[in-house]
């Protein structure tokens, strides 16, 4: 009985101790090559000249307006995609339907197009030029290169999150305890905010996450849309760009710092949830 | 509450699973839906409850026809296969759910809800158990909680989707009887599937088998057991013996058994007689029978004989006369029950 084997490791990685430690040792060499290291250069850059120049490029009108408008988008595109996402799930969950497979490959979609064309669609339909253009230039509405269409791009971009997580969740649930609700005699509404939201409710919130990382996160599709016009229609990655450009480092990296935080917490949240539902082994999910 | 079903046609393609379904279940009656997976009979179960909707026929509870009736409103109390509890939810929660989604007026008050849950929950002897989470009991306990849940509504028809079926054979024993009694107790009137002919014959009044979302005969067990009307049904209802016979004018041979015959209406042909182990008479040879072996020590002794070719298994209590293994002996068949040859396989 080999060494290894004593220790009760499965067949598949009884490896000679050698192999074992270059195997780990490639992995965090990669790890911190390509993952710790540029955040750890974000933050080092934006903190290289005293916490002053931080908050004067924090207090900046551009950086606040492009925050502002971050979060504003992430606002609405967010809760938008968690509900349309969470009936896309339920219908493609609980039904048989005619195009139904054509439905989880179009829910699907964003995530194999390139965000540039998820957002150029918007400039073709609504732009100057576009489809919609003269008609909603008479009416006097923009949607291209204002907040509308910096909306519009994010929430194609960021569609597929929530429903992609729910519909494998609520195919494995089945709808027998919905049906059990029916039956007891709940309505639509009582069994969905009793029965169905509760099962699904770890589910849903890391979906949730996931798409409010991406929306904020965004920056091709977005950047077709914008127009960057400064203090405008500038999102905080658009916003580090155009710094950065501008041989800003401090400027760019605080807001790339700002938006590594944001995303740092997303991901302690989705870790902190993934515990837990580790920890429940499944059972409300 | 009676239940009557009238003409129930369904088809998912091109297959039925429903095709022409009529049957009514008396006031107070405990009726098995009995057939082999595929059968149809879980489609019954769920169209009679409104989770599903025949193409065709008519459904009614108590006079009433359940045309256009949602599931919500038809007061029937269903027990899923796998229970469906709420997984999110405490047993008390579970019980509870059927009173707190009623309408405001209707609905009584918290207290008397606690009240009612636990009296369901004593009811069920595991009054202990409401703060415990579904995932936190065992198979059998959850079965209780599944009925107490389904009960708890006051259901005017009480329908069980193989209710047993998840649980080890120890705990179903004990379950069917308990059920059994607490339908008389309750005055219920109950539907409930089953693929398990024994579960059927012991807990039901009357037993419908289903083959291919057809009803193929509804009876008493004991009438089920003793004239299935094919032979499916008498394969299904317990352990058959077969035999190839032939029938002309009315008289069936059985093969290896030129001298006995046996008035039959069967037509003309091929067919084949089913008999039950224990209803075949051993008698003392020489014979056309070989006896190949004798088995067990128990009261019963397992026999196997051999007939122009055909196996055929006897059972015989350890007092009756019985045939050494290599001897030759005679039988009579005279209990065998004729039936044509079925010309599809299903």
């Amino acid at each position: 009985m080999s060494e290894a084997f004593s220790q009760g490791l499965p067949v598949a990685t009884r490896e000679r101790p050698a192999t074992r430690l270059v195997l780990t040792l490639f992995t965090v060499v990669l790890l911190v090559l390509f993952l710790l290291l540029p955040l750890a250069v974000v933050f080092t850059e934006a903190l290289s000249h005293g916490l002053g120049n931080i908050w004067d490029s924090l207090t900046d009108p551009e950086a606040i307006t492009s925050i502002e408008l971050t979060l504003l988008v992430a606002a609405i595109s967010v809760p938008l995609n968690s509900v349309c996402g969470v009936a896309a799930a339920w219908c493609i969950g609980r039904f048989q339907f005619p195009g139904r497979s054509l439905l989880i490959t179009l829910i699907e979609l964003p995530f194999s197009v390139s965000p540039v064309i998820s957002g150029l669609v918007w400039v073709l339909l609504f732009g100057a030029n576009g489809w919609f253009g003269p008609m909603l230039d008479r009416a006097g509405l923009r949607i291209i290169f204002a907040v509308p269409g910096l909306v519009l791009a994010t929430v194609l971009v960021t569609f597929p999150f929530v429903a992609r997580t729910l519909i494998p969740l609520m195919q494995e649930q089945g709808a027998s305890e919905e049906e059990a609700a029916i039956t007891l005699g709940a309505g639509f509404w009582q069994m969905f905010w009793r029965v169905t939201l509760p099962n699904i409710r770890w589910g849903l919130l890391y979906g949730v996450l996931l798409c409010n990382a991406r929306a904020m996160g965004e920056f091709g599709a977005v950047a077709v849309v914008s127009g960057h016009i400064r203090g405008q229609t500038m999102t905080m990655p658009l916003q580090v760009e155009a710094l950065f450009n501008d041989y800003d480092w401090v400027g760019a990296f605080t807001i790339a710092g700002l938006l590594s935080l944001l995303a740092l917490v997303t991901l302690a949240v989705k870790a902190a949830l993934e515990y837990r539902i580790g920890e429940r082994s499944g059972a409300l999910l | 509450m009676s239940v009557e079903l009238r003409g129930l046609r369904k088809n998912y393609g091109r297959a039925a699973a429903l095709d022409d379904v009529s049957l009514t279940i008396r006031d107070g009656e405990f009726l098995a839906l009995l057939g082999p997976s595929g059968s149809g009979k879980t489609t019954l179960l769920r169209t009679l409850a409104g989770l599903e909707f025949a193409d065709s026929g008519e459904v009614i509870i108590n006079g009433q026809p359940m045309h256009g009736v949602p599931a919500r409103e038809r007061g029937i109390g269903f027990v899923f296969q796998h229970y469906a509890l709420f997984r999110h939810m405490t047993v008390a929660r579970n019980v509870a759910f059927g009173l707190e989604v009623l309408p405001r007026g209707r609905r009584p008050a918290a207290s008397a809800i606690r009240s009612r849950v636990q009296d369901l929950l004593d009811l069920m002897e595991i009054g202990n158990l409401g703060g415990r989470y579904p995932e936190q009991i065992s198979g059998g306990q959850r079965q209780r909680v599944a009925l107490a849940r389904a009960l708890a509504i006051e259901p005017r028809v009480l329908l069980l989707d193989e209710p047993f079926g998840a649980l080890d054979a120890k705990v179903r024993k004990s379950l069917r009887v308990w059920l059994r009694q607490l339908h008389d107790r309750m005055g219920l009137t109950s539907i409930f599937v089953t693929h398990d002919q024994a579960e059927a014959m012991e807990m039901a009044d009357r037993i419908a088998v289903l083959r291919g979302g057809r009803i193929v005969q509804v009876d008493a067990p004991e009438t089920l057991y003793a004239e299935p009307v094919d032979s499916f049904v008498h394969e299904f209802m317990g352990e058959s013996e077969k035999l190839q016979c032939s029938v002309i004018d009315g008289l069936a041979v059985i093969e290896g058994l030129p001298d006995a015959a046996f008035a039959t209406d069967c037509p003309k042909g091929p067919a084949i007689a089913l008999i039950r182990p224990h209803e075949v008479e051993v008698l003392p040879g020489p014979g056309p029978v070989r006896v190949e072996s004798v088995h067990g020590n128990g009261p019963i002794r397992r026999l196997r004989l051999m007939l122009a070719g055909q196996m055929l298994e006897v059972l015989k209590p350890e007092d009756a006369w019985l045939p050494v293994a290599g001897e030759t002996c005679n039988v009579d068949l005279a209990r065998a029950r004729i039936y044509p040859v079925e010309r599809a396989a299903r």
